[in-house]
């Protein structure tokens, strides 16, 4: 069944090709992850130095005016990468791409739906820049209550018609998750080679699979929780206000039961792409397979049932507490597994330091302190204290912004080779690693320190007595910028050079299917399935 | 359609299905989560009792009173004592005053809560001004009873050992959409 190879704009816009869709996510998520960058740079030099300077300039706008926007700044700063950067760059771009490879399909198993999944991510980040240009609080733009949009603030907080807009964008990108996450499981459960059980399959496309349950059981949950915002906001209904009987406590519930499995949705493809490169820059198969795809499974499952952790603060009881502190620290155990089989699957390995594998094993080491700070802030006695303190934007940005994005790059600077047949120049990129190690460490440690000290999150201005490491936290991203404007030169010198590379770039240890069929891959790949033995 | 397809189609079903349980689930939640506070005391939701029928036992209890009203509620709203000791198990009487200072008849409805939480599973309302609507008109003050104890079964509760004074408090929030309505109809 030969299809018609589509030119042009059409063969983007009406694309039904997995590989195409693939990369148009990366594309997107670049393009976002750039805005969302260009926000944390305007926050950071907001930062550098105690005092309201730099947004009132940049923005021509009064004092509180700038405390509103710095607000806002870290809300779309939050919800961009989170929404529009690491899900459709990981989930949406690599799983497009590499899960149908990996598993032996043709394609996915819904194609025009992997369009649709694809074509409602712009108009949802359209949405969510909108909201940041009509009324929030009176008299001020854009909706400034934070990615979580706790009630009341983002009820009666916001009276202007952002708030609803930003709403809309949620249900627009949800409802495009949604249905990714659907075509991965069918494609998963009923489209792998002949020969491929589940217990063969690649560890990517375990992680894109048991990511998709997560977005299929949280994301619903959001939805619902974001609609009730709007009908308190515009229809009258009391879920979230106590005039009429609601709580506003239930919002924080409905948020984190779909907030936390979010935060594995976001790292667990991440763990895939890592056990890859660890693997085949190890020339080793992954040490404990079975154990590595059912500690993913594992995380999954507890995920679900320790989403109190987030909300210490509201008034647990004592033994509601306790029970959300063990369940928490119990994810440490699988989590421990997949650190300690990567470790193992280096040792006695024939190493190879390619810049994937820097950025694997940065991941590996930069995940560990954000997990360790995790389980300190597991503890209530200690949470209590730490609660929206800038310890806890250190914690998150260890595990996300220098664990999922280093996956990120990871994969990218893995793939690149097998997406466009073209070698990435390697003294650069290995440069461009380190700037970035560099860099974000720079950024991020300092903030424990401060988060210690009692530097609350959400602030526009701070105490003389936090201005060093702020000072520090924002030459970091100054070094930061330089990696990333590096990463974008790495990549065009890339995407400029010929197509030199052959099916396997890596060689021995790179034995996942994708290293079988041509770089780039033909537009319609296993024509002939391939057996798997 | 092929035979991968009809699997196909029935994955994507089960996987809608699925989403569409969730979302019903985050609307079941609303009502269970009342359910939920109301039965455990979450949150420091108190108990009601149809009527007093407790043993007194030998521990003191410090009951403080607490009246607050919303933003957009021109009521002065008070307690008309501020503290009452009373043992564990005997039976409490306290007043609150509500005085409506505007020319326009305003229907208020209190939420209620005590503090620390975990006491709300053991302090139980007989009659309270709480469980219905108040309306008030222009310029009248109404002093209204709450009759309350405090369960005997705290006592078996270790978490409440140390627990010798609790706070009871209350918000009155307008009634918005009764608002016009009462103040024809009168």
């Amino acid at each position: 069944m030969a299809h018609a190879n589509p030119t042009g704009w059409k063969r983007w816009l009406f694309s039904t090709n997995h590989k195409d869709i693939g990369v148009m996510y990366i594309w997107f998520a670049f393009i976002a992850g750039m805005v969302g960058f260009g926000m944390s740079g305007l926050i950071r030099m907001e930062l550098m130095e105690p005092g309201i300077q730099v947004i009132p300039s940049v923005f021509n706008m009064t004092d509180d005016q700038a405390r509103h926007m710095f607000n806002v700044l870290t809300t779309g700063h939050g919800l961009i990468m989170v929404f529009f950067m690491v899900m459709p760059a990981l989930i949406g771009g690599f799983g497009n791409y590499f899960v149908p490879l990996m598993i032996g399909a043709p394609d996915m198993a819904f194609p025009r739906m992997n369009n649709i999944s694809f074509w409602m991510m712009p108009p949802a980040f359209i949405l969510l820049l909108l909201s940041t240009f009509v009324e929030g609080p009176s008299g001020m733009d854009g909706f400034g209550g934070g990615w979580t949009a706790y009630a009341p603030l983002s009820v009666s907080g916001h009276p202007g018609p952002s708030m609803d807009l930003a709403i809309f964008s949620l249900h627009v990108a949800g409802a495009s998750s949604i249905m990714g996450a659907i075509n991965y499981i069918t494609t998963i459960f009923n489209m792998r080679a002949p020969g491929m059980t589940i217990h063969k399959m690649p560890l990517f496309a375990w992680s894109i699979l048991i990511t998709a349950f997560l977005l299929v059981l949280s994301l619903p949950v959001l939805a619902g929780a974001i609609t009730m915002l709007l009908t308190d906001r515009n229809f009258g209904t009391t879920f979230f206000d106590p005039a009429g009987g609601g709580d506003p406590i239930l919002f924080q519930h409905l948020f984190w039961f779909f907030g936390h499995p979010e935060v594995y949705i976001m790292i667990l493809p991440a763990f895939g792409i890592v056990s890859h490169i660890i693997s085949t820059f190890s020339k080793k198969p992954i040490f404990g397979y079975l154990g590595m795809a059912y500690a993913m499974t594992a995380i999954g499952f507890i995920g679900f049932v320790v989403w109190a952790h987030h909300m210490y603060t509201v008034g647990l009881d004592v033994d509601t507490k306790a029970y959300f502190t063990a369940a928490t620290m119990v994810i440490a155990v699988p989590t421990g597994v997949k650190i300690f089989s990567w470790i193992a699957t280096m040792w006695g390995g024939s190493l190879r330091f390619t810049v994937p594998m820097m950025y694997a094993i940065a991941f590996i080491l930069l995940f560990t302190v954000g997990g360790v700070t995790g389980v300190v802030l597991a503890n209530p006695g200690a949470d209590v204290a730490m609660h929206d303190t800038y310890y806890v934007v250190a914690h998150f940005h260890y595990v996300l912004s220098l664990g999922a994005v280093f996956g990120i790059f990871a994969g990218l600077y893995y793939w690149i080779g097998k997406m466009t047949g073209k070698e990435y120049p390697n003294a650069l990129a290995k440069l461009q690693f380190w700037i970035t190690f560099v860099g974000v460490n720079m950024i991020f440690f300092p903030q424990h320190f401060l988060g210690l000290q009692g530097m609350p999150r959400r602030i526009v201005d701070y105490p003389d007595q936090f201005a060093y490491w702020n000072w520090v936290s924002s030459w970091g991203y100054l070094v930061t910028l330089v990696g990333v404007v590096l990463f974008i030169i790495v990549m065009g010198i890339t995407l400029s050079r010929k197509k030199t590379l052959g099916n396997n770039q890596w060689g021995e240890g790179a034995n996942t299917l994708e290293w079988t069929l041509s770089s780039p891959p033909p537009f319609h790949q296993f024509n002939e399935l391939p057996r798997i033995k | 359609m092929t035979a991968v397809a009809q699997k196909n189609n029935r994955m994507a079903l089960i996987a809608v299905s699925a989403v569409l349980g969730m979302l019903g689930l985050a609307y079941a939640s609303v009502p269970l989560y009342d359910l939920f506070c109301k039965v455990t005391g979450y949150g420091g939701t108190t108990q009601r009792a149809e009527m007093f029928d407790a043993q007194a036992i030998d521990r003191d209890m410090n009951v403080r009173f607490a009246a607050n009203v919303h933003r957009d509620m021109p009521w002065d709203f008070k307690p008309q004592q501020h503290t009452q000791k009373l043992k564990v198990g005997e039976q409490g009487l306290a007043y609150f005053e509500a005085h409506n200072p505007t020319n326009q008849t305003i229907v208020g409805t209190a939420t209620y809560n005590v503090t620390p939480h975990k006491a709300g599973l053991y302090f139980a309302k007989i009659e309270c001004f709480c469980f219905t609507e108040q309306v008030l008109k222009p310029g009248e003050t109404v002093v209204m009873p709450v009759v309350y104890f405090i369960d005997p079964l705290i006592e078996e509760d270790i978490n409440l050992n140390e627990v010798t004074e609790v706070t009871l408090s209350y918000t009155f929030f307008v009634m918005e959409d009764e608002d016009a309505t009462n103040v024809t109809g009168r």
